[in-house]
């Protein structure tokens, strides 16, 4: 940390905390549609402040996961505990305020609006002003505009996006596009990070930024993340651990070296023949 | 600071509501220019000084304030309404029924214009949260269709309640704009009567023309504060990507219920305004063209921003007038029948009923389209235009000048 003691700490730093326990429980939770099995009894638990992975094949289930953390999709079995606290059932939004933020496969950037209100927009959650005062733009508004923007300036720092920061976002190259996405789900001021494929479609040198910003989360700012990525130099350098889905099942779980020497991995991955 | 007037030095200087030297000094220059309009002094705009045209801006006035309602809902929210007119009428009978004159043939209880006038916002809006919920399960084409019923159900319920809005035959008066504590005789102002302040004759239309421009600079206010907040970027998230907007903790029903009465808010406000303004109105007044015309407003002048909407609002409800002078200018050449121009203005304008032409002056049916009709077909060619060509609008094209001239005299 000392090296970086001139960089303006996101968040007060939590990374020193120490914190111990399980953030989220995914108990045997299967989703279906139709006749295609997504999610098939998968369990798994993501540990307080760690960087977990989840790998596997095109189809194999990892988006229908993140969508059954988020509330978008109701899986038809199972349990997803925060903190000991059911999320099954609840709401989306009821979700995210409770400190789980996520980056989409595809950007869903809000694309009509600037780099700056996309991360304020992230900050949603944080704020607290009503539509009242929001009319009238004072109060309240006023100081939770000022304090907010100024944490979202903070983030654009980290992020190093100053120069894009008034551009509608639908302006952006794709890469800062990402980038983007990442420091609006940061604004939310996690707990827990779902990262859906950060890297896919960059080059060497931007995937090279986004996997020091994923570290940079992960050490200075002690946030728990999720990470689903089929660069495999990149999850096999950065995660705790890793879980490895194939056909809607879970097939192996472990550090980055168990999961490589793992023959149901290697097999899943290569084909039959070896 | 001097040499880099655009170096912000705190955000709070970044967020405020005209950030630059340029936009304070547009927007100072603009309301003079509004001010002063209506005394007919502006060099040439003198025109703005006769009577029709501040009336016909006060109508602007109160069109504006209607159209950053259905702004909020469709250009913030993104959720298309068919049924801002059914608002408009329930303010308009709101006001009536409260400030309308008491013990006459028809509902009314003779209150102060401080009561009836925020009635007109307060009753519309909550009537808006009630048929809310079923509204905003519904997406898309699904949501103007439901938003049509209201405008058929509220046409029916306006023609049959006669004792509040004395049906199609009579319509009803509406209250006058007067300043009064309570239900006194004589108000301590009127607008509907000339009046000299400080040693200044001022005409009824001119302090009407006032007190709409009051009206409608607050409405800008409240518009752009609510967009530039909060609220409005929870509004937009949901326009945008409403999944995503919802993964990132807006609750979508509460912000698009939220949209639906606070443009419903507006739009009784304007309604009440403009039933007043004009005095007397039938409950056919609140029919869907009504509603098209705003929709017109804030497509041709750019969803989404509010002075696109306010540029709508002027050039929707301008268009028919200056329509109506250049075909009464092209008809007045053609009767003269001199030189190259009439030759031309007579292909399109029809004076007389053997006449052949496009445009037709004559009163009653004749060959050609009325001027009306003109206006309608016009219309609909804009909206269909700017959906094609300018999806932003007005605001579009007035931003593009505006970097032409940022950029000059570089144009890359
Ligand atoms: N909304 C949906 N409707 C129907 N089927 C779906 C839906 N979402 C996902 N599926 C199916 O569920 C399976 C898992 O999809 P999912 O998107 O979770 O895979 P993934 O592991 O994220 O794949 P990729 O690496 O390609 O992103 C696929 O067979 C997919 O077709
Ligand atoms: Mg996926």
């Amino acid at each position: 940390m000392t090296a970086k003691a001139d960089r303006k700490v996101l968040f007060g730093g939590r990374g020193d905390e120490a914190r111990t326990g399980n953030i989220l429980e995914f108990e045997g939770v299967s989703l279906a549609f139709g006749g295609v099995k997504a999610v098939d009894g998968v369990t798994f638990h993501v540990r307080e402040g760690e960087l977990f992975s989840i790998i596997g094949p095109n189809g194999a289930g990892k988006t229908s996961i993140f969508n059954c953390l988020s509330g978008v999709y109701k899986p038809q079995e199972g349990s997803v505990k925060w903190r000991g606290e059911q999320l099954l059932g609840q709401r989306p939004d009821l979700i995210a305020s409770k400190g789980m933020a996520r980056t989409f496969q595809n950007i869903e950037l809000f694309e009509h609006m600037t780099v700056i209100e996309n991360l304020m927009l992230g900050r949603h959650v944080r704020m607290q002003s009503g539509w009242v005062s929001d009319m009238l733009y004072v109060g309240r508004t006023n100081r939770d505009e000022l304090a907010n923007r100024a944490v979202v300036e903070d983030i654009i720092d980290f992020l190093e996006i100053e120069e894009w920061r008034k551009y509608p976002v639908a302006l952006l190259p794709y890469g800062i596009q990402k980038r983007v996405e990442l420091g609006r789900a940061l604004a939310m001021e996690p707990e827990l990070l779902l990262l859906d494929e950060p890297v896919a479609g960059m080059n060497l040198e931007e995937t090279e930024d986004m996997a020091r910003f994923i570290l940079d989360i992960r050490f200075e700012l002690g946030i728990a993340m999720i990470l689903v990525e089929h660069d495999m130099g990149l999850v096999m350098d950065i995660a705790d651990r890793i879980m490895v889905l194939d056909f809607g099942q879970k097939i192996a779980e472990g550090t980055p070296d168990e999961v490589s020497a793992n023959p149901a991995v290697i097999k899943a991955y290569l084909g039959e023949e070896v | 600071m001097r040499g880099r007037p655009l170096l912000y030095t705190s955000y709070q200087e970044d967020q405020s509501l005209l950030n630059t030297w340029t936009k304070k000094l547009m927007a100072a220059l603009f309301l003079a220019l509004l001010l002063i309009a209506p005394f007919g002094i502006v060099p040439g705009l003198g025109f703005l000084g006769d009577n029709d045209w501040v009336k016909l801006m006060s109508q602007v006035f109160i069109f504006a304030i209607g159209a950053l309602g259905l702004n909020l809902l469709t250009g913030l929210a993104g959720q298309v309404s068919l049924g801002h007119s059914f608002f408009l009428g329930i303010g308009a009978y709101t006001a009536a029924w409260l400030g309308g004159e008491a013990g006459g043939a028809l509902l009314g209880e003779g209150l102060p214009m401080w009561v009836w006038l925020p009635a007109a916002a307060v009753v519309p809006a909550i009537i808006g949260l009630i048929v809310g919920p079923t509204a905003v399960r519904v997406r898309g084409l699904y949501l103007a269709i439901v938003t049509l019923g209201l405008v058929i159900i509220g046409e029916y319920v306006f023609r049959n309640w006669k004792g509040l809005t004395g049906g199609s035959q009579s319509g009803r008066t509406h209250p006058e704009f007067q300043f009064k504590f309570w239900k006194e005789g004589t108000p301590l102002f009127d607008f509907g009567q000339d009046a000299t302040i400080a040693g200044f004759q001022i005409s009824s239309e001119v302090s009407t023309y006032m007190l709409m421009l009051g009206f409608a600079v607050a409405a800008v206010l409240v518009a752009k504060n609510i967009q530039r907040s909060r609220t409005g970027r929870a509004f937009q998230a949901i326009r945008d990507r409403d999944v995503a907007a919802e993964v990132m903790g807006v609750n979508e029903f509460k912000y698009k219920l939220l949209a639906f009465g606070l443009s419903s808010a507006f739009a009784g406000f304007a309604g009440a305004l403009l039933a007043s303004f004009v005095g007397r109105s039938i409950p056919e007044r609140f029919d869907l063209f009504l509603a098209v015309q705003f929709i017109a407003m804030i497509i041709i002048g750019g969803a989404g921003t509010v002075s696109g909407t306010l540029m709508g609002a002027a050039f929707v409800l301008i268009l028919p007038r200056v329509v109506r002078d250049l075909t009464d200018w092209g008809a007045a050449i053609v009767e003269s029948g001199e030189g190259v121009l009439a030759w031309i203005g007579d292909l399109f304008i029809a004076t007389s009923p053997d006449d052949f032409g496009l445009i037709n002056t004559l009163p009653g049916v004749g060959p050609g389209l009325s001027v009306d009709q003109l206006n309608g077909v016009l219309f609909g060619l804009l909206i269909v235009l700017f959906l094609i060509f300018e999806p932003l609008g007005l605001y579009g094209i007035w931003l593009r000048i505006r970097n032409y001239w940022k950029g000059w005299p570089f144009t890359y």
